[in-house]
Formats: C-alpha cells, sequence, structure tokens
C-alpha cells in the first residue's frame, strides 16, 4: 500500500466551519430536563460555594417557616417565587452543565475497555486489560484495532482515525519520532502496525480529562470569576446591613416591619441575578471553545486569552499556506514568457511536492498551450525525470528528442549551464535578487536544445502565499489592542516581505525555539500577556511559559501537555477566534453585573413607597409605577426579580453579542444596553407584573 | 439677587480662584513628596524620634506606623485633656472622660465632631498643644496615605509605597504650616481674633451682661479649614463673628477647605505620570461639588415661604448662596465646620448636606481622604464597568484582581456598615433616644446625621442632638476610630497589592479613564452605591419629612 506523503497531512488544516458540532437540543428542552438537576442543588452544601443564592435560600426557608405560622396571601406567593428565584439560579448551572453532559456521553463510548497488546521487555506480546496499562508499557496497535491509551509512537506509521474526539472523519497520520507522534488513546488505527509508548495512567487520559471538563466536573472558579464573587458578596453584605437596619428605624418611626417584606426586600436588592448566572457564565464560555473543537484546560486560560495583548503566530500554516507555491515567472535575456511556461511546465510534471504541481498548475492557468503531454505520455514516448536530489539540487526531465529541462537552486543552475558549455543570462543575477527581495523563493529554469549549449531560460517566483482575510484580521486584532509577530524560520528580508503583505505587526525572523521563549519572556516583562499556537516538541517550554498556549492535536505529547489548551482540528489561526471568546466571557460578566445592580433602582421605587406608606403617607409621590397595593408592589418585585433570572439564562450561556471594536467603543454600547437598559427594563416589568399580580385576590 | 443664580456665581469664582491657585499647590505637593533631600529641621526631626528618612516602608510597615501615630496621639490627647486643670490658660475649663475620650478620637482622626462646647470644655493650652497640632498632624496623616496609594499606582514591581513619618512630617512643615501662617494672617486681616485672653464680661448698653469670649482663634481657625478638620474654638463654629466675620472670612474659609484637596488631583497626575487622570479626577469631584451646592440652594429657596428663601438658622451676613456653598465644602471634605445650622435647613436641604458625606467624602474629600476615597470608587468602577470591554479590570495598567477588589470593597464597606449599625441601634435604644430634640422623621436626621458625620471622619453637626452623653460619645467615638483606621489600613493594602504589579501597557483595548465616559460612569457608581445603601434611611428621615 502506498502511505501518503507527510506533505499531505501537513496539508490537512480543517476548515473550521466544516466541522459543525451535532445539532442540540432547544434551550428549553434541556432547561426541562436539567430541572431535576437543579431541585438536587438546592442542597445548602453546594449552595454555601455561591454566596448570593445561598441567601436567597436561607430568606426562603424563613419565609417558608414565616407563612406556615401565618399563613396570608401575600406571604405564601411571596415564599413560593423565593423558592422559585432559588431554583431559578440553580437552573441556569444546571442547563450549563447538562450541555457538556450530552458531548461527555458521546466521549464516554470511546472509552471502552480495549485489550492492549503490551510487549514485554524481550519483545513478545501478551494480551492485557486496557485499565491495566501503565506509563512507559510498550503496545502493539494494528489496522482496526483501537488504541488502548495515550501515547507517543515510537515504531512505525500508520493513519488514525481521530473523529472520536476531533469529530472530524479524514484521518490523519501519526510516525514515530517527529512532531506527530503522539496518539490519543480511544482512537482507531486505520491502517498499517504502530508501537506505541503510552504516557498517561488509566484514568488520567485525554479523554479523561476532556469529560471532566466538558462535564465541568473539574471545573474551579477562575480568577477574575473569584474577584466578581467577592464584590458580589460585598454588596450582598451592605444591603444584608441596610435592610437589618431599617427594622429598628421602621420601629422608631411607628411601624414595625413584617419579616416576610424585609425578606422580600433584601432578595431583591441583593445581586441575584448575577450571583445566579455567574457560575453558568463560565461553565458556557468553556462550552463555546469545546464547540469550535479546542479544550481549554483551565477556565483560568480562557479569561486570560480575553487578556491577550501579544499573539505569536507560526508563519506556516498559520499566516500561509505551509507550502511556497508559483506566483510569478521572468524570462531572462532573449526568452519567451511561453517558452520558459512550458519549460517550467515540462521540468515540473514528474515532481509530486507541492511546490513542483504548483508551477504545473500555474502553467496551465497562464494560459500555457501546445503540445501539453502528460508525464505518463512523456514516459512511454521514452523520456527519462531526473529526480531532485540533496547533491544536484536540481531536477527536470531529458526528452526523447535529445533536448533536456532543469529547474532548480540558481547556483546549481549555472553550475549546469556552465559545464555543459553553456553561458550565462546576464540579466538572470538581478531576476533572482528582485525575488528574494519580495520575500521569494527563485527557481532558476535552463533548457538545452540538442547539440546546442544550454541557456537560462527564466526565473520562477515561488512565494509563500498569505492566506486571504489575514490582513483583515490583524486589523481587526490591532483595533482591540493585540499585536501580531510573525514567527518564521525564514531569513530577515523574506520574513520583512511576508509580514508586510500580511499586516502582521512585527516578525521574528531565523527564530529558534530559544528566540521565541526570549520574546515571550520580555513581552511578559513589560506586563504583556502573550498567546501562541505550537506542536513541536521544542515549542512545548514556549507554550507553557505562554499566557495561553494553544497546542495542536496532531502535536507532541510534550507540546499538549505544556499548553493550556489543545486545538482538536490543529488551527492555529483559532488563536484569533479563542481570544474573542475570552473576551466574550468577560463581557458577558461585566454586563450581567452591571444590569444586576442597575435594577435595584426600579426595586427601591417599588418597594420602600410600599413599605411606609401607611406611616408616611407623602412617600406615595416615590411610588412613580403607581403600582397597585403595597402587596403587589412588593410581591411584582419578588417576581419580577425570578423572572428575570430565566430570561437571562439564554444571553449568559450565548454570550453577549460581542463585536471586535476599541474598548470605548465596546464600553459606550454595553453601557447603553446592560446599564441603561437595566436601569429602565425592571421599571416596565414590574409594572407589567403588577397589574397581573392585582388581580389575585388577597393582594389588593 | 435669586440665591441659585447667587450660588452659581459663588461657583463660579470659587472655581476660577481654585484653578489660579491649585495648579502651583499642586505642582508643589509632588515636588514634596518626590523630593530627595531633607530639609535640615526635618533631619533634625528624624534624629530625635530616632527614624531613618531614607529607608522606605512596605504597606504593613506603613499602616503599622499610621495606627500607631494614631494611637499614641489619641492618648496623649486624652491625657491631655484630662489633666488640662493642672495646666496654665486652661480658664478653669474640663470635660469628662468620655466626652474627652470622644474628643481626644475626633481630632486625633480629622473628625473633630465636638461633643463639648469650645467655650466650656478646652482652655487654650488644650487649643494649642492638642487640638492645633493635631489639626495639623491628622491632616498630614490623610495626604500621606494618599500620597502612599498614588505611590502604589505610580511604581511597579515595587515593595515600598513610602515611608510614612517623612512623608508625614514633609506634609505638616512643608505644606500645610506655610500656607496655615499666610492664611492665619488673612484671616487676621479679615477681623479673626488672636488673643490669650479670659472672657470678659461686660455690661450692655441695655444693662444685660454679656461675655466676650478671647483666644488664639485665627491660628486655630485656618487649620481648621485647611486641613479639612472643623472643630471650631467656639461651640456656634463658623458661624461665630470671632471665627468667622464677614463674607470675605466666609470665602477665604471656603477657599481653604477646597484647595488641598483639589491640588492634590494634579499631585495624582504629576506623580503617576498622566496628568489627563487627575483632572479627570478633579472634573468629577468638582461636578459633584457644584452638583450638590445647586440642589441645596434649590432646595432652600424651593422651600421657603418667603422671597428671600429660608433664613432660619443662617447668618445674615452670608445669605443663603454662601450658607450652602459653605455648607457644601464642609460636608463635602470632611471638615464638619458650619456657618449656618443644618438642623435648620429645609428636610431635602438637610439630607443633601448628609448625602455628601455618605458619597464617602469625595466632593471633593478631606485632604487626601478625599483622593484616596475616589481612587477607591475608581477601582470598583473600573472592576464593573472594565469588564464589559473584555479584558480583566485595569486601572493605569494595574490589574484589578482579588486582592485589589477585597481591599478596595472592603474600604468602602466599613463607613455605611457603622452608620447603618450605630444607627439602627440608637433610634431603639432608650439612653440614645432621649438625647434627640426632635421626634419623628427629623429626629431619624438628627441620628443618622451623627452617625453619618462620625463614620465619615467629618465632624459637621447637625445640632438638636445632644451627643454629649456616655452611649453616644462611646459609639461616635468607636466610629471615627474605625473608620478612619480601617479604610487607611485597607487602602494602603490596595497601594501595597498595586505597587507590586507590573505595569501592562495601555492599547486600544484597555478602558481609557480619563475620558467623560469614566468621569460620568464614576459620578454614577458613586451616586448609586451610596444611593443603593442609605435610600431606604434617607426615605424615613429627610425625604418622608420632606413629602410630608
Amino acid at each position: 500500500m502506498t502511505l501518503p506523503t507527510t506533505q499531505a497531512a501537513d496539508s490537512h488544516v480543517p476548515d473550521k466551519y466544516s466541522n459543525p458540532a451535532p445539532p442540540r437540543p432547544s434551550l428549553a428542552r434541556t432547561a426541562w430536563a436539567s430541572l431535576p438537576q437543579a431541585l438536587t442543588k438546592l442542597d445548602p452544601r453546594h449552595l454555601v460555594r455561591q454566596p448570593v443564592v445561598f441567601v436567597v435560600w436561607i430568606g426562603s426557608v424563613l419565609t417558608t417557616i414565616l407563612s406556615i405560622i401565618h399563613p396570608t396571601a401575600f406571604s405564601i406567593s411571596v415564599t413560593l417565587w423565593l423558592w422559585a428565584t432559588t431554583i431559578f439560579a440553580n437552573l441556569a448551572e444546571a442547563v450549563a452543565e447538562g450541555r457538556g453532559k450530552a458531548q461527555a456521553a458521546t466521549l464516554r463510548q470511546t472509552r471502552v475497555d480495549t485489550v492492549a497488546r503490551r510487549l514485554t521487555d524481550d519483545d513478545r506480546e501478551e494480551q492485557v486489560s486496557g485499565q491495566d496499562l501503565r506509563v512507559g508499557d510498550r503496545v502493539v496497535v494494528e489496522a482496526g484495532q483501537i488504541i488502548p491509551g495515550d501515547g507517543d509512537v515510537i515504531d512505525g506509521v500508520a493513519t488514525v482515525d481521530e473523529s472520536a474526539i476531533t469529530g472530524e472523519s479524514a484521518p490523519v497520520i501519526r510516525e514515530s519520532g517527529g512532531d506527530r507522534c503522539a496518539v490519543t488513546g480511544g482512537t482507531t488505527v486505520l491502517s498499517d502496525r504502530i508501537v506505541v509508548r503510552i504516557t498517561s495512567k488509566p484514568g488520567e487520559t485525554f479523554i479523561d480529562r476532556m469529560i471532566a471538563l466538558v462535564e465541568g466536573a473539574a471545573r474551579q472558579k477562575t480568577p477574575n470569576e473569584i474577584a466578581l464573587s467577592i464584590l458580589l458578596v460585598v454588596l450582598t453584605l451592605i444591603f444584608v446591613l441596610a435592610v437589618m437596619a431599617l427594622q429598628p428605624m421602621a420601629i422608631y418611626s411607628g411601624q414595625r416591619l413584617e419579616l416576610v417584606v424585609l425578606v422580600a426586600l433584601l432578595v431583591c436588592l441583593i445581586p441575584t441575578t448575577i450571583g445566579a448566572l455567574l457560575s453558568a457564565i463560565g461553565i458556557a464560555g468553556m462550552d463555546r471553545l469545546v464547540q469550535r473543537n479546542v479544550l481549554a484546560m483551565s477556565g483560568r486560560a480562557v479569561e486570560a486569552a480575553g487578556d491577550v495583548s501579544t499573539l505569536l503566530l507560526d508563519k506556516t500554516g498559520t499566516i500561509t499556506y505551509g507550502n511556497r507555491r508559483a506566483a510569478d515567472v521572468l524570462p531572462v535575456s532573449a526568452a519567451t514568457r511561453a517558452e520558459l511556461l512550458h519549460a517550467a511546465y515540462l521540468s515540473s510534471l514528474a515532481d509530486e511536492t507541492p511546490e513542483g504541481r504548483s508551477i504545473v498548475d500555474y502553467a496551465l492557468a497562464e494560459g500555457l498551450s501546445g503540445d501539453l503531454a502528460s508525464a505518463p505520455d512523456l514516459v512511454r514516448d521514452g523520456a527519462e525525470f531526473v529526480p531532485f536530489t540533496a547533491q544536484t539540487r536540481m531536477s527536470g526531465v531529458d526528452l526523447a528528442d535529445g533536448s533536456r529541462v532543469r529547474k532548480g537552486a540558481g547556483s546549481a543552475v549555472a553550475a549546469w549551464v556552465h559545464a555543459e558549455g553553456g553561458h550565462m543570462a546576464h540579466d538572470i543575477d538581478d531576476k533572482v535578487a528582485q525575488i528574494s527581495r519580495a520575500g521569494g523563493t527563485p527557481l532558476v529554469v535552463a533548457a538545452q536544445e540538442p547539440g546546442m549549449p544550454p541557456r537560462q531560460l527564466g526565473v520562477i517566483f515561488l512565494k509563500d502565499v498569505v492566506k486571504p482575510g489575514m490582513r483583515e484580521r490583524f486589523d481587526q486584532l490591532r483595533a482591540l489592542g493585540i499585536r501580531t509577530v510573525m514567527i518564521t524560520g525564514d531569513n530577515p528580508l523574506t520574513a520583512a516581505a511576508i509580514a508586510e503583505e500580511a499586516g502582521v505587526d512585527d516578525f521574528l525572523a531565523e527564530a529558534t525555539p530559544e528566540d521565541k521563549m526570549r520574546l515571550i519572556k520580555a513581552e511578559q516583562a513589560g506586563g504583556r500577556l502573550v498567546a501562541m499556537a505550537g506542536d513541536g516538541t521544542n515549542d512545548a517550554p514556549a507554550l507553557a511559559q505562554a499566557d495561553v498556549g494553544v497546542a495542536m492535536n496532531t502535536g507532541t505529547s510534550a507540546a499538549k501537555e505544556a499548553g493550556n489548551m489543545v486545538d482538536l482540528d490543529s488551527d492555529p489561526t483559532k488563536l484569533i477566534d479563542i481570544v474573542g471568546i475570552g473576551k466574550q466571557l468577560l463581557i458577558t460578566r461585566g454586563a450581567l453585573t452591571t444590569f444586576s445592580i442597575a435594577n435595584d433602582i426600579a426595586k427601591y421605587f417599588a418597594i420602600i413607597p410600599a413599605m411606609f406608606v401607611t406611616v408616611f403617607p407623602g412617600l406615595a409621590a416615590l411610588n412613580i409605577m403607581r403600582l397597585h397595593s403595597p402587596s403587589s408592589a412588593m410581591l411584582s418585585a419578588v417576581i419580577f426579580n425570578a423572572l428575570i433570572i430565566v430570561a437571562l439564562i439564554p444571553l449568559s450561556l450565548k454570550g453577549v453579542a460581542y463585536r471586535p471594536l476599541a474598548a470605548s467603543a465596546l464600553l459606550r454600547r454595553n453601557l447603553l444596553v446592560y446599564g441603561v437598559g437595566g436601569l429602565i427594563a425592571p421599571f416596565i416589568g414590574i409594572k407589567l407584573i403588577d397589574l397581573v399580580v392585582s388581580l389575585i385576590p388577597g393582594l389588593a | 439677587m435669586h440665591p441659585v443664580l447667587q450660588t452659581v456665581l459663588g461657583l463660579g469664582l470659587i472655581g476660577v480662584i481654585l484653578l489660579v491657585v491649585c495648579r502651583p499647590l499642586g505642582t508643589w505637593l509632588y515636588r514634596v513628596f518626590t523630593d530627595d533631600k531633607h530639609w535640615r529641621v526635618e533631619r533634625l526631626i528624624y534624629r530625635t524620634a530616632g527614624v531613618n528618612p531614607d529607608s522606605e516602608q512596605r504597606w504593613t510597615r506603613y499602616a503599622v506606623s499610621v495606627v500607631a501615630f494614631g494611637v499614641a496621639s489619641v492618648a496623649f490627647l486624652w491625657l491631655l485633656i484630662l489633666v488640662q486643670g493642672w495646666l496654665p490658660w486652661s480658664l478653669g475649663r474640663s470635660q469628662n472622660w468620655h466626652t474627652a475620650l470622644n474628643t481626644a478620637i475626633s481630632f486625633t482622626t480629622n473628625t473633630n465632631w465636638q461633643s463639648y462646647a469650645g467655650e466650656v470644655g478646652a482652655g487654650h493650652t488644650v487649643q494649642m498643644v492638642g487640638l492645633t497640632v493635631q489639626n495639623f498632624v491628622s491632616a498630614a496623616t490623610g495626604i500621606a496615605v494618599a500620597i502612599a496609594l498614588v505611590r502604589g499606582l505610580a511604581r511597579a514591581t515595587a515593595q515600598a509605597i513610602g515611608n510614612f513619618w517623612v512623608d508625614l512630617t514633609r506634609a505638616s512643615l512643608r505644606v500645610l504650616l506655610p500656607i496655615a501662617v499666610v492664611g492665619g494672617i488673612l484671616l487676621m486681616l479679615g477681623g479673626v481674633i488672636q488673643n490669650l485672653a479670659s472672657p470678659t464680661v461686660i455690661t450692655t448698653l441695655t444693662g444685660g451682661e454679656q461675655t466676650i469670649q478671647g483666644g488664639p482663634v485665627a491660628s486655630q481657625e485656618v487649620i481648621k479649614l485647611l486641613g479639612t478638620n472643623g472643630g471650631g474654638f467656639f461651640n456656634a463654629n463658623s458661624a461665630h463673628p470671632f471665627e468667622n466675620p464677614t463674607a470675605w472670612t466666609n470665602l477665604l474659609e471656603i477657599l481653604l477647605v477646597l484647595i488641598i484637596p483639589f491640588a492634590l488631583t494634579r499631585t495624582y497626575g504629576l506623580m503617576i505620570g498622566d496628568r489627563r487622570q487627575g483632572r479627570l479626577v478633579a472634573i468629577v469631584m468638582g461636578t459633584l461639588f457644584a452638583g450638590a451646592a445647586l440642589l441645596t440652594a434649590w432646595a432652600e429657596t424651593a422651600a421657603a415661604t418667603l422671597q428671600t428663601g429660608s433664613m432660619e438658622g443662617k447668618e445674615q451676613r452670608f445669605g443663603i448662596a454662601w450658607s450652602v456653598l459653605f455648607g457644601t465644602a464642609t460636608t463635602g471634605t470632611s471638615t464638619g465646620a458650619v456657618n449656618s445650622m443644618h438642623e435648620s435647613y429645609s428636610p431635602l436641604g438637610g439630607g443633601l448636606l448628609m448625602l455628601n458625606m455618605m458619597l464617602g467624602e469625595v466632593s471633593p474629600g478631606g485632604v487626601g481622604t478625599g483622593l484616596y476615597g475616589i481612587l477607591v470608587m475608581a477601582i470598583i468602577t473600573v472592576f464593573l464597568s472594565g469588564l464589559m470591554v473584555g479584558r480583566t479590570p485595569e486601572l493605569l495598567g494595574k490589574t484589578i484582581g482579588r486582592r485589589e477588589i477585597t481591599y478596595a470593597a472592603l474600604a468602602s464597606i466599613v463607613m455605611p456598615a457603622l452608620v447603618l449599625t450605630f444607627t439602627a441601634i440608637s433610634l431603639v435604644l432608650p439612653t440614645a433616644r432621649d438625647a434627640l430634640l426632635a421626634s419623628g422623621p427629623h429626629g431619624l436626621s438628627e441620628m443618622l446625621y451623627a452617625f453619618t458625620s462620625a463614620s465619615n471622619n467629618n465632624g459637621s453637626a447637625f445640632a438638636g442632638l445632644s451627643a454629649d452623653q456616655p452611649w453616644l460619645n462611646l459609639t461616635l467615638g468607636l466610629c471615627m476610630f474605625v473608620a478612619r483606621f480601617a479604610i487607611i489600613t485597607f487602602t494602603l493594602a490596595l497601594a501595597g497589592s498595586l505597587a507590586e504589579q507590573h505595569r501592562r501597557p495601555a492599547t486600544a483595548g484597555t478602558m481609557p479613564t480619563h475620558t467623560p465616559l469614566f468621569g460620568v460612569l464614576l459620578i454614577g457608581i458613586i451616586i448609586v452605591l451610596a444611593g443603593l445603601t442609605f435610600f431606604p434611611a434617607l426615605a424615613l428621615g429627610p425625604i418622608a419629612e420632606a413629602l410630608s
């Protein structure tokens, strides 16, 4: 059988949209299915972790007792709605987790117990259960078998179906040595035989971690989430104090307040909306990454992505298509363009490298016509192809009529022409230099008619082709305040030309892994957060050092271990999306916090006049919503407070609309929508609810 | 002229003078706190005190120094007042132990709440050696803490935030003393008295007896205002003709109150190397100040039945506008001086003066305290709104993370917690309730005002509350002490953790904090947070009274 070349695997850069996630059940259905889960979360031991919701829970318990002792239509309604608030708060988290669960279930199916063929020290095979494998064991896997655990290929090369984890049906190449040696347990070998050294214990494999991540089981609060939680706790504390201080003041003023009323006021004031949705926002952020086939090993990394101010991008495969392509041909001395195109075409016919194919494609696209025989035709007619070797640094063809064509590095072709008695074209050096300056690779073409000395026909301009749309994306990033640095092994001249063409802010040419590391450290010392993508073992230290290190799934185990995210599609351009998702996560949090606090103003206008209008009739002037009665006003505020949580669950899961804009523009926009919106919405909402509530007998 | 229009013109006049004065003063303050050299007299002080002026302190050491200095000052002042009977020029004046303790805490914490009446509680020695000295050093302490916080923002990857003893000494000697000398002379020229005379009893033309007080008034008056202290030589404070005889001294006193708080915003801008930031803070402070003054002036005219507005409790020589401007300046700066009786303001007017304090003393706030107060609010604002631009919130390149938001939130919760807790308890405690002059909403306002004033280290009195009794003396004393030193400690902790950080460079993705948008946001957050905390209490006090 023939193995696809490594080049073929290299060019396997799936489009991120070609692999849509399976359609998800509707949100309402997930919510319904998550309801039992939400109810089990009413356990106070769980709720303590969400202090705001915990306060609501205490309030619900308190009003329950009070309304048992002294049942009134008002106290029972408030109690029911307080419990609803608590359940809705848990529902948000349950729904977010529920979405991950479906994904985890699919992954679990791949974790069936496999039988591993372990190699003993004397290279005999023995059958053991996949669960009994230890780190360092060597196992043999052949076509049709499932790889029993995570590891590195140490012998052989095989095609592997990784669709179980990536959802990508096209098989990938895994081979020993190099940067494509990592295999994942649970994936299937499609062809050939490989020997794998196991690198992780059963139960700690990549798939196990993925399951834990998508289920949210391993979720820890991220730094910013903790900071926000602290602020919410302090706000809650202030409101607890304000409400507690209200009773003595009320008594002084001549009206002892019912405890139910105080609890209702407290629950309305504390930031329940954001308190309830906070963890759902975090889980949903991770989930959005999973939808893009990126696994974040920690929520911290997702948050850091929003803060990134320097993006390191490898040139090859990220900014440019991995391969150089023919972009132009420049004839020299008396040669014509058609002549040069034809020679270039002939010399590349048997050249299976992407560069070679691109020359054929280019020649045809440029309207080459006439005698266009295919390679097999030429061979049948007696032509002989000269393959590229490291010694000659040329390839070409000797035709049956004795004429010969060669293409290759300028010096090699020059040497051949000279040896065969030909003369140098006077302008060849100019053309070669011109192409080098433009960041291209020059390939000189020479031809020899039978019995004549050979002559140089011209130069093929091989060029790194920048992917379309890159400049626009970099412009967007610049608007966000993110600097892009292109990393390349090219010489500075070539690098500068490509950097210019792609529109990156800076480049690092002739980069070694050490250079990369130095650059990251320098950026970090300047207070900038750095994101990068990488796949090779020599990328591992840099991946570990970067604040956001995205390892390609095709990469080595070392790289995957070092990074804090893994891109299952192995698409480095996804870094840009990851930054967007990180920002969206933070914006969602901020927007809902602002909304939550802005809501309180309307609630005060509903509740405070209702509380004291009997002792201070003048306070009725503050009842600007003209609510029906004190009881209906308070109940409406409580109901609004509960319903707004449900109403905002979809937003917290989807994330607020995010557009890459500069900070001040984003702030203005979000402040208008969530700040001013949060101020106005409850006035309308509470009024509408009051219109309905006032119909309930016993509240009028 | 209509009082509101008069207030507008007054604001304009004050604004113009501040613009002229605060620029050089702010620059001077900047030089003072970034100077490498020590004055000879300063070196003498450091040598005597055993301080190495060239070793800087971490925030913990700095905080310990501030608190230790505060506690020592309280102890000294308490003792001094208790033993004043044996001291010269004491005129036989005395205070009981709890009043003395309240006074000692009050002057040390820059509150200057006075449970005693100046004429009967403090002789000339206590006034000069005790109270006036504290008027200087408590103000200098506030400036020092503000400078330490600004250093925290200005420095990167640093451990130290300055040396408290150096900051204290320089603020006293290089800033407060020279201005006080000039200001004192100006006040004397304006007619404020300065002598060591005992009270003179005279018989008036109608045959009645009148006691004419004497004393070193001008020297204490100037620092009372300049250091945003507010403790009057006389019980009537700046309403007394010997403290504040004319409209001109009234203007001078308002300016003395405002110059350092506003000048410090320039110092802030210079120290962090971005004057726009300082300018924005000044504009925010000024907007809050002007807004409050205009609303109060409106309340005082709208509430009055007379064409001239409500003159009850106000001095004829100041009128409504200049009473309101003085009241707004002193309640907005933790000064606590009064030139009119706030109790007699219309319900809304009195409520607005109370709200100035409830904002946390940031319009423009006391010397130093105003700046660090508003920077703490800026940090909370940045945190809330900064998330909305999709980055971890940052102020001047410093990330507002878990530690920073904790300290900022704690610093801002201390005052409301004290006010609400002690107002509530005192309203139901019979001993404290009996101290109220009024009943109903106005009585609630009296109590609320007292604890708001103490917990903001303002010292302004609403009048009407007979505060000289053990419960109120002790709880108000507790509020003053905790509010002052807890907030300072959290602020310094904040400074320390900011100083340790790297500075993240500003990019297009950074939320700018010098723009009008941020200014509006900062004002919004300051008002909303205070409003949410105090709305129920205000509804039962001033608002209920106004709407009845």
